[in-house]
């Protein structure tokens, strides 16, 4: 008779901590628009595209492997590209991984200005003029940061600027840990 | 005749941007499979739908592989490999959307044994005969004792 009612009181209850659960993990900075990406433990696509600075270059998907490095997309219309732009440039100057960038659907002039009045912390950067090459990775929200390790798998992506904390809680651990893994091999 | 000739290559200019899906069949398949895929930047608007630059890309990209001759299932899983099962309005059926799928059914046999089980205890005390001859049996008994001793 009793079990009746506690019934609904435990759905209640369980709804009231799902709903909470999730709350209490936005409150502490979780993006819940951000879609987990199935290219996590892929290649990365296949590319040749010429360099931003240098067009009569031809940077191709071959050049990530042997390295881990960071790939970060980019525009100079993308307003918050400018929160995590000093990061970048700092990132660049204190350690030695490497950040390529990948210049997303824009005017040439307006992104080499951006690099010369904000700083340039590309190893080099993908001139991307007509967007297809981020439809290729995936990118649906600039800025986005991928890590690809020593054999060109993308191993992490991050939607929407990079903070400190992510740098130094999630992308600095997993470049440093995949950086030993391939030493051993 | 300078202008004339403007006039004519921008004509042409046009013809050639209408000419992108000359096949009907393929303008079709290209709007269906518009429809089924979801602008991953907008409030649940698919890429037919929207204005969002972002769509707007998507959509040169179907018509890029139809014009190449890729089948449907390339195209669609070409976006899926990219974007995840959240591109697709019509999600496939796996561990992960189990609940998706399943749920509102789960719900409506939920709700039909519910109210199978309240029909069923409403009907319960007529259906109990017995017991009902004994009640009148004893209401009688006490009203012919009551009449007795006043």
């Amino acid at each position: 008779m009793r079990v009746r009612y506690l019934l609904p009181i435990a759905v209640f209850l369980l709804m009231v901590a799902v709903f909470g659960l999730v709350l209490y993990q936005v409150s502490q900075g979780r993006n819940i628009k951000e879609v987990p990406s199935p290219l996590i433990g892929k290649a990365v696509p296949q590319f040749e595209l010429p360099l931003l600075l240098a067009p009569q270059r031809i940077f191709s998907s071959e050049q990530l492997k042997g390295r881990v490095s960071l790939v970060n997309v980019w525009a100079s219309w993308c307003v918050s590209c400018r929160y995590e732009h000093d990061l970048l440039v700092r990132m660049s100057r204190d350690t030695d991984i490497p950040i390529i960038g990948i210049n997303y659907k824009d005017e040439r002039v307006d992104a080499l200005k951006w690099l010369r009045d904000m700083g340039d912390p590309y190893e080099a950067s993908i001139f991307d003029y007509d967007g297809h090459l981020a439809i290729d990775w995936g990118v649906y929200g600039t800025p986005e940061t991928f890590v690809v390790d020593q054999r060109g798998v993308i191993r992490y992506k991050h939607t929407g600027p990079i903070t400190m904390e992510k740098l130094r809680d999630e992308i600095m651990p997993l470049v440093n840990k995949l950086r030993k893994a391939g030493d051993t091999v | 005749m300078k202008l004339s000739a403007v006039f004519l290559l921008l004509l042409l200019g046009i013809a050639q941007a209408v000419a992108e899906l000359s096949d009907p069949r393929d303008e079709r398949r290209f709007n269906e499979l518009a429809k089924t895929l979801r602008c991953m930047v907008c409030q649940n608007q698919s890429i037919a739908d929207s204005d969002a630059e972002l769509a707007r890309d998507f959509r040169e990209q179907v018509q890029k592989k139809i014009n190449e001759g890729q089948s449907d299932t390339e195209i669609i899983s070409y976006m899926v490999e990219r974007y995840g099962d959240y591109i697709l309005y019509r999600p496939p059926f796996n561990m992960v959307t189990a609940i998706l799928w399943l749920g509102p059914f789960i719900l409506v046999i939920v709700g039909f044994l519910m109210i199978l089980r309240i029909v069923r205890r409403q009907e319960q005390p007529q259906a109990d005969t017995e017991q009902q001859a004994r009640l009148r049996q004893l209401l009688e008994k006490s009203a012919d004792s009551g009449n007795e001793s006043g």
